[in-house]
């Protein structure tokens, strides 16, 4: 699509939004929104009751530099994690206002007051007429009050060849998306584009309605509950310590203060992941419109991870839109060079892609350069819905004589032949059949009345499609064909493209049935489509990704839209929603394997010195295995340890894991080395540097 | 010293478990289902005729609220029955000795307690129970709650393998086949085994002998063999004389001790292959039984290590205090880590006297859940709770929201599985925390310092995982122990199981998804490896803190030279 909409992707930390995020970091403090994420809560109580201790020993006339260094650092922990949100909200925010701003840029050409007016497509009028010619996207939906043209409606329907809208008929309706390929119609505006249906998608990309997706709410329930576990073996701490000090028989010194249980529990909770959750999800619904696709729920983000078949229209996902010629057939005693080059010279100024097409296989076969029109002074003789055919017409010079050159249907050349009294040869009948019965498209040459041959018109496989859906089948999603072509054609191109399964001559209620049936069996469907007949699919499918340039019934159905109408793009939308899922796993698994050494760092400094024999150090002084230097710098190293890598995960949370499609055991065990085993390691170095470090700068 | 015999004992041991397994296993899958089997012909007919009596129409299935409800019915009338049987003893039969009614709170204690398939025992059996309420009370109960557990299991795994249903199978069913066709006819077996071995089975009066000192000993008697046999089978163990298996008359020779052994993980063991064979993967099962067998080997050999190494203040290596003296500390330390693995209880040593680090791995052991082999289709239930949570954390790292055997994992489940495994871990700390500063706690202690800290979790431990084995030295007959623990027993039981069922009905309501490469597998090496990190991570996580003031420092303080 040459007026797709198109987004610039921001810097991951943009200055502008960075600066955003932290007022609203501040905001996030708020009660109301801070009980929504229930670990995030309990780590602010804990540090308004670790707050209130230090106002109260400073009235009294105390001051602990470690409780006030463990205060500022909870209160850090609460902020970095509503930076982390802020920061993502922020990301969206500003590609929804790309998107808006960059959204209007198909110009209709309006008839009024005799004159003509460009003007965005998405501020057309019911009822307003516009002018569309050739090469023209027609900006919406209406009827064709004046003229015939042939249009491309394969981005709607899926089928490649042209078709032909005229007024006055039940052919007069055209939908927005579509390109006018020859002539010019007059259109009168039956819907109002835009406005309604890509506004309320923005809002709810941008807003703040956004709900929790089922996963979420099974994650947060989950954490919650390691939360509450925690909450438990913290509190019935102190009731262990004392009847230890008073089994040891030393004095009741004060081991556990509420500073120091409050850090113990806001170091073992999940805060990592439980600070970062929302922001995976908001980047997750971010990462999509990078993509040029809103997704109209974060559910609909999350379910396309899960997606185990996949249904693609043949026509723009498989195969190129357009034909292509791949072969030219010469009649019985016409040269191959002579009908390349004459195919070529017709094709000169026919812009249109089968046309190029042509020119480009003359050129790579025979060694045919493009001529340019002015060199040899020709005339063209452009394609219309009457005539069916195109051409050229070359004067006579330097003693070659005048040439006409037409191409075209082979029932458009026949009845040009029979007007000129000529017979269409018998041999090239059956070529011309042949090519059609292999699900390709003939088109025939003739020149001055003579029958040179036959180009074939092919669906031509995409490249890298195969590669792709290689990928797909190691991420275990099973992709199906849908084609409107007969089965001999379908299973030619499903078995150069490598999809796993076809539908031939499908109609549009065999889509539905399909899903119905996958969906009975268990799995989830993706389906990308765009026009009317789509709807009832995409409704059913659990990803149904509606074109931007298909019909309203279509986008209102799906539960995404893709901007760029690319229907490729249903594999990235599946990578994005794997992505999402990984990160969050990922997290959660580093989250929880990090409180090994957390406990390892604060548990000897708590119970360090319990039956201690004649002041040397306590039996269980032996678990401080990282050796940090005193009991309080454990602590504090264990709680900025906590709060920084809150801080220094943004990144990940916004980007996402990375996603590679390698079959999900090869996915698993890349992701627990990481970030499991890696999750058990890292606090234990990290900690014991942020204990150098505070020791060195006297922290303590 | 720690020999080639004891290494041959401990590998035959395990070797005839493992051989045991999937013989038992299959046979148990194909009654559970209600297939045909060798013991048709004999069972069939009162099988039957016990669905006649009840008016149970064995094909009518129930949602798992009304299985719920008549299994919580159920068991309310077993305790309430025994409840009864107590309190007025000397009133009924079979009352030889004149035993006084048992006290309103021990009653309640010991009747929880065996409804719950703990079997925690405050009293000594012989000087407080009628041989009336042994077998029409305890043993009754001993069958009834192993098979309850099973129930539980064999709904779950319909749970997991119903498409888009609603019931999970008819809960007297699901009671009555384990009872006639698994746990009846093995409590023959080993009765009739074990009696051949010397234990007691008889309902004469207790005998009073003049010793070769000329002192006058009673020696108790009773119908003993019977209950040991369910008593071992069911992980119950509940023993018919005080010192349970380290009796002489309950565990004569070393081949009623191996028998013992292997009864206690037997069917445990078993019903994992059950599991895998019912879900249609033996793999699943294996996969399963291989974690649970890991964690069995390297807890048993970091107990016997501890055992069998020379310590600062014994100066020997395996101390026989409170060892069972004639077959040695291996089969002590086996049966230990076998007993608290598998949520049985029995003991044929005095836990108090293991060395804090054997200690440590008993209490870790229950601490886990009771999912390493773990109660009779309890373990394999408390297991699925672990299975759960790390297909639900591990299942997503592979992008897919998480799902198990093809069923979706979402919040309903993960807050289901959640609950099982808040529940006993609430039981332990608040009840421990409570009963280590509270005179009417710390009265009861038996032992200074760590070692009796360790005595307190310890019995919340065995009470909230439903083991029953005890630290000993710490008196719970009193009325603050009988009831917290009793509490903290129906916690641990049923904070469980209900959960589980709710699991089982929430599965069974789900479509399957079929599986395909991208789908998170969950018979593998490396799911072992996950499943194994989330339980030790979990359990260790929670309980860290209290073990390290209890056990851990106490090992600590035995190398520097210190005991308790």
């Amino acid at each position: 699509m040459d007026q797709s909409l198109n987004i610039k992707p921001t810097a991951l930390f943009d200055k502008v939004i960075i600066l955003q995020a932290l007022k609203d970091s501040f905001k996030k403090f708020h009660p109301n929104l801070l009980i929504k994420n229930p670990v995030m809560f309990l780590v602010a109580v804990g540090s308004v009751i670790t707050t209130y201790i230090l106002i109260e020993d400073m009235i009294g006339g105390y001051f602990s530099a470690f409780n006030f260094q463990i205060t500022v650092w909870l209160w850090f922990t609460v902020l970095f994690a509503n930076f982390a949100e802020a920061i993502a909200e922020g990301r969206g925010k500003a590609q929804a206002n790309a998107l808006r701003n960059q959204r209007n840029q198909i110009v209709a050409k309006v008839k009024s007051n005799g004159g003509i007016a460009l003007i965005n497509a998405s501020s057309l009028r019911k009822g307003e007429i516009v002018i569309c010619e050739a090469g023209d996207v027609i900006p919406a939906d209406g009827i064709v009050i004046e003229g015939i043209a042939s249009v491309d409606e394969s981005a709607i329907t899926g089928e490649s060849a042209p078709v032909i809208r005229e007024s006055g008929d039940d052919r007069s309706a055209v939908t927005g998306g579509t390109k006018v390929l020859s002539d010019k119609i007059l259109i009168q505006i039956t819907s109002e584009q835009g406005n309604t249906f890509l506004d309320r998608i923005i809002s709810l990309v941008e807003g703040s309605k956004r709900q929790k997706t089922p996963n979420e709410i099974a994650l947060t329930i989950l954490l919650s509950a390691l939360s509450i576990i925690f909450l438990l073996a913290v509190s019935s701490l102190p009731a262990f310590v004392q009847y230890s000090v008073s089994a040891s028989g030393q004095s009741t010194q004060n081991l556990v203060t509420l500073p120091i249980l409050v850090s113990l529990l806001v170091c073992l909770i999940p805060t990592t992941i439980g600070g970062l959750l929302s922001a995976i999800g908001i980047s997750g619904m971010d990462r999509l419109i990078r993509q040029n696709v809103i997704a109209t729920s974060g559910r609909a983000a999350e379910a396309a991870g899960d997606v185990d078949v996949l249904l693609l229209d043949k026509t723009g996902t498989i195969t190129f839109g357009n034909r292509m010629a791949t072969e030219f057939i010469p009649a019985d005693g016409i040269s191959n060079e002579r009908l390349a080059d004459a195919a070529q010279l017709s094709s000169l100024a026919d812009e249109t892609p089968e046309g190029r097409s042509i020119v480009v296989l003359a050129k790579e076969k025979y060694g045919l350069r493009g001529r340019t029109v002015s060199d040899i002074a020709a005339h063209f003789v452009p394609f219309t819905a009457q005539t069916q055919m195109s051409g050229v017409d070359i004067p006579a010079r330097d003693g070659i004589a005048q040439r006409i050159i037409r191409k075209g249907s082979s029932e458009a050349i026949k009845s040009l032949l029979k007007q000129n009294g000529k017979f269409f040869p018998q041999v090239l009948q059956k070529i011309v059949e042949e090519i059609a019965h292999q699900g390709s498209t003939p088109l025939v040459v003739s020149e001055n009345n003579e029958v040179l041959g036959a180009i074939r018109l092919k669906d031509v496989v995409k490249g890298g499609i195969k590669e792709r859906f290689a990928q797909l089948r190691k991420m275990g999603i099973r992709t199906v064909m849908i084609t409107g072509d007969n089965p001999l054609t379908a299973a030619a191109i499903a078995a150069e493209a490598g999809v796993d399964d076809f539908i031939a001559q499908a109609k549009p209620e065999d889509k539905l049935n399909l899903i119905r049936e996958e969906q009975a069996n268990g799995r989830l469907v993706g389906m990308i489509g765009d026009g009317t007949n789509d709807a009832p699919a995409l409704a059913q499918a659990d990803v149904g990704i509606a074109m931007n340039s298909g019909t309203q019934a279509a986008r209102e159905a799906g539960n995404m839209v893709d901007l760029d109408s690319n229907p490729t793009k249903l594999i990235e939308v599946v990578e994005t929603g794997k992505k999402l899922l990984m990160t969050r796993g990922a997290l959660t698994t580093f989250s929880i394997a990090n409180d090994v050494a957390k406990y390892f760092a604060i548990i000897p400094a708590i119970t360090g010195t319990l039956y201690a024999v004649n002041g040397s150090a306590g039996p269980l002084s032996a678990l401080n295995i990282m050796k940090l230097a005193s009991p309080e710098s454990a602590v504090l190293s264990a709680v900025i340890f906590n709060a920084l890598i809150i801080i220094s995960l943004i990144p990940l949370a916004l980007r996402g894991v990375k996603y590679r499609a390698i079959g999900a055991s090869a996915v698993l065990r890349k992701n627990i080395l990481i970030y499991g085993v890696g999750g058990l390691i890292a606090p234990f170095i990290g900690i014991k540097l942020i204990d150098i470090v505070i020791n060195w700068i006297n922290l303590i | 010293m720690f020999t080639f015999y004891d290494i041959g004992q401990v590998v035959f041991y395990l070797v005839a478990l493992t051989i045991l397994t999937p013989l038992l296993g299959g046979y148990m899958a194909r009654v559970f289902a209600g297939e045909k089997n060798f013991l048709t012909p004999v069972f069939s007919k009162p099988e039957n005729f016990i669905y006649k009596l009840g008016g149970i129409i064995s094909a009518n299935g129930m949602d798992w609220k009304t299985y719920a409800v008549a299994l919580l019915i159920f068991n309310f009338f077993g305790f309430f029955i025994l409840f009864l049987l107590q309190l007025f003893q000397s009133s009924l039969p079979l009352n030889s000795q004149g035993l006084p009614n048992v006290s309103w709170d021990l009653s309640l204690n010991t009747a929880v307690s065996f409804m719950t398939n703990t079997n925690w025992q405050s009293y000594a059996g012989e000087t407080t129970l009628s041989y009336l309420v042994q077998m029409a009370g305890l043993i009754v109960q001993n069958f009834l709650s192993a098979a309850t557990g099973i129930a539980v299991m064999i709904a779950l795994i319909r749970g997991i393998v119903r498409k888009t249903a609603n019931d999970i199978g008819n809960f007297w069913v699901d009671l009555i086949r384990p009872t006639i066709y698994v746990l009846l006819p093995l409590a023959i077996l080993f009765t009739i085994l074990f009696a051949g071995q010397g234990v007691v089975q008889t309902f004469s009066n207790y005998k009073v002998v003049t010793t070769l000192e000329g002192a006058q000993q009673t020696i108790p008697l009773g119908p003993a063999a019977s209950q040991i046999a369910i008593k071992q089978l069911g992980t119950n163990g509940g023993g018919f004389f005080n010192s349970n298996s380290a009796h002489p008359f309950e565990n004569p020779t070393p081949f009623s001790n191996f028998l013992e052994m292997l009864a206690i993980l037997l069917i445990p063991s078993a019903l994992v292959y059950t599991y895998g064979k019912m879900v249609g993967s033996t793999r699943q099962g294996w996969t399963l039984w291989g974690c649970m067998m890991f964690l069995f080997v390297v807890l048993l050999t970091i107990s016997l290590w501890s055992e069998y190494h020379s310590n600062p203040v014994s100066q020997t290596s395996a101390g026989m205090e409170g060892k069972e003296t004639r077959f040695g500390v291996t089969n002590s330390v086996l049966w230990s880590v076998a007993t608290t693995s598998a949520s049985n209880g029995s003991v044929n040593a005095m836990h108090d006297s293991l060395t804090p680090l054997s200690g440590f791995i008993a209490l870790l052991n229950i601490m886990l859940g009771e999912i390493i082999f773990g109660g009779v289709g309890a373990g394999m239930y408390g297991m699925l709770v672990f299975v759960v949570l790390t297909v639900f954390i591990a299942g997503l790292m592979v992008g897919r929201t998480p799902e198990y055997l093809g069923k979706k994992i979402e919040a309903f489940e993960v807050k289901m599985a959640v609950l099982a495994v808040l529940a006993p871990c609430a039981v332990i700390l608040v009840f421990s925390a409570i009963s280590s500063v509270m005179n009417v706690g710390l009265s009861s202690l038996g032992n200074s310092g760590p070692h009796g800290f360790s005595e307190i979790l310890y019995a919340f431990t065995s009470a909230a995982g439903n083991n029953g084995s005890a630290f000993a030295g710490l008196n719970t007959n009193t009325l603050f122990y009988n009831i917290t623990m009793a509490i903290g027993m129906l916690i641990g039981r049923f904070g469980v199981l209900v959960p589980m069922l709710a699991i089982a009905g929430s599965l069974a309501r789900k479509k399957i998804i079929p599986a395909s490469s991208g789908t998170f597998k969950t018979d593998t090496f490396l799911f072992a490896l996950l499943l194994i990190g989330v339980i030790l991570i979990v359990g260790a996580l929670t309980f860290f803190p209290a073990l390290s003031l209890g056990p851990i420092v106490e090992h600590l303080l035995m190398l520097k030279g210190q005991s308790f």
